[in-house]
């Protein structure tokens, strides 16, 4: 090594990592991690499996009942089980001191915020929406509707995961801040249940579903442009 | 105190924890191919000073420059010439040695799985590239750590307690490294609360409790 590498800084050290490539490498970084410990990356998935299929059986056996309650208990569950994992969004790295070297990075602290989203995102809401049609037909809700079921939820855990991130922003300092967090996250996602479970239900009726989507959509957009904003100065005031 | 634009300029730093006042106004500078040794006795604020100093902290009063400009408005270009080594080794247990270093010097810059090797090699511990960092003794992941700061290739390295769970060859090695950045051109702000003795010239500055 050189002085001129040593002492050059950035020029001499080839091109600087494009904020694209390092998106990349954290999420990739975050599904290594998630994929590491199998025990933590199911829980969630089999909480939102459990919970749901125990209304069926606390649940007197009439069809048109459970069909009723169907789209409620589906995104309750959902919202429950996407908490479940949000405590560790940042606070995982804030105590072992890795979150100190990404905020080091020279990337800005945003990119870290949007990647590691991302990553919970597919390894939480991309997971339960998979796993929704499942939930589905233990609650009886017709195969017609799966796929609106499916695009609601979807844009729904989106949401959620944004919304999330604000709250483990906020939270990261805090020793047991994961009750906070449920306090701060879930009055935030009623819009989210009401217009969620409207669109299922709808689905489910053979009704118009757009108004509901088109709601929810907005409600995703919405949290995708301005969250991440959010939940960095969160971020940012707790690392300091 | 000159002025220094050949590097990190440090000037009047305050900051408060709540209502203790940590830094009561410390000042300091370091040129390329310069080192200092800050100590001072548990709770001087040797750490805050470091943090402050990285970026991390920002101070509720006084500024810190690179080159003659603030560290808060090139943060991006500063950072890509800083090395941080905290206190713990900052890696994931679940990530082997060989991927907490890509994962972690990859933001930094473009690096092969060649060079990251080279710089596990360096610090002695090529064999553990392999292993969970969370099977490592204390001492190789503080070497691992300190493989991390080589790959980045910063011109600035900010140690925090480098000598920590390092045994004799470790703190040997570790004093060989230092030596070598400095020569090369390269700056080090080190926080070592024993004494150093390094074979180069050596700033100090003592923190008050």
């Amino acid at each position: 090594m050189s002085a001129g590498t040593q002492g050059g800084g950035a020029g001499s050290r080839g091109r600087p990592v494009g904020v694209w490539e390092a998106c990349a490498l954290i999420v990739r970084r975050e599904l290594c991690l998630s994929f590491r410990r199998p025990d933590q990356l199911l829980q969630p998935l089999v909480f939102f499996l459990i919970v749901t299929t125990l209304f069926p059986l606390g649940l007197s056996l009439q069809l048109s009942l459970l069909r009723d309650m169907a789209p409620g208990v589906l995104w309750v569950a959902a919202l429950l089980s996407s908490l479940l994992s949000l405590d560790s969004l940042f606070k995982s790295d804030a105590d072992d001191g890795t979150l100190e070297q990404l905020a080091l990075s020279g990337q800005g602290l945003m990119v870290i915020v949007v990647a590691k989203t991302l990553a919970h995102w597919l390894v939480t809401g991309a997971a339960l929406v998979l796993v929704s049609p499942l939930v589905g037909m233990a609650l009886g809700i017709p195969t017609g509707a799966f796929a609106i079921m499916m695009v609601s939820l979807g844009l729904g855990t989106v949401t959620l995961s944004w919304l999330g991130a604000i709250g483990a922003g906020l939270t990261v300092g805090l020793k047991r801040g994961n009750v906070l967090l449920s306090l701060i996250v879930l009055p935030l996602a009623m819009p989210l249940l009401i217009f969620g479970a409207g669109a299922t239900d709808r689905a489910i009726s053979g009704a118009s579903v757009a108004g509901a989507l088109y709601f929810l959509a907005a409600l995703c957009v919405f949290t995708c442009t301005l969250a991440p904003f959010a939940a960095t100065v969160a971020l940012r005031i707790n690392l300091e | 105190m000159k002025t220094a634009t050949q590097g990190l300029c440090v000037e009047e730093v305050h900051v408060w924890c709540g209502d203790r006042h940590v830094l009561k106004g410390v000042s300091l500078d370091l040129d390329v191919g310069e080192l200092l040794h800050v100590s001072g006795p548990n709770g001087a604020g040797k750490t805050t000073l470091l943090r402050v100093v990285s970026g991390l902290l920002r101070p509720e009063q006084g500024a810190v420059s690179w080159f003659g400009r603030s560290i808060s408005s090139v943060r991006g270009e500063y950072q890509a010439q800083l090395a941080y080594a905290s206190h713990e080794p900052a890696l994931k247990g679940d990530l082997t040695a060989l991927e907490n270093l890509r994962f972690a010097v990859g933001l930094k810059r473009r690096v092969t799985a060649a060079e990251l090797g080279s710089s596990l090699e360096r610090t002695g511990v090529a064999a553990c590239a392999d292993l969970p960092a969370r099977v490592l003794s204390a001492g190789q992941r503080r070497r691992v750590a300190m493989a991390r700061v080589l790959a980045m290739r910063a011109s600035l390295w900010l140690l925090d307690e480098p000598f920590t769970n390092l045994d004799a060859a470790g703190s040997d090695l570790m004093t060989a490294l230092l030596l070598a950045h400095v020569h090369e051109g390269g700056c080090a702000l080190v926080v070592a609360h024993h004494d150093l003795t390094l074979g180069c010239t050596m700033r100090r500055l003592e923190l008050a409790a």
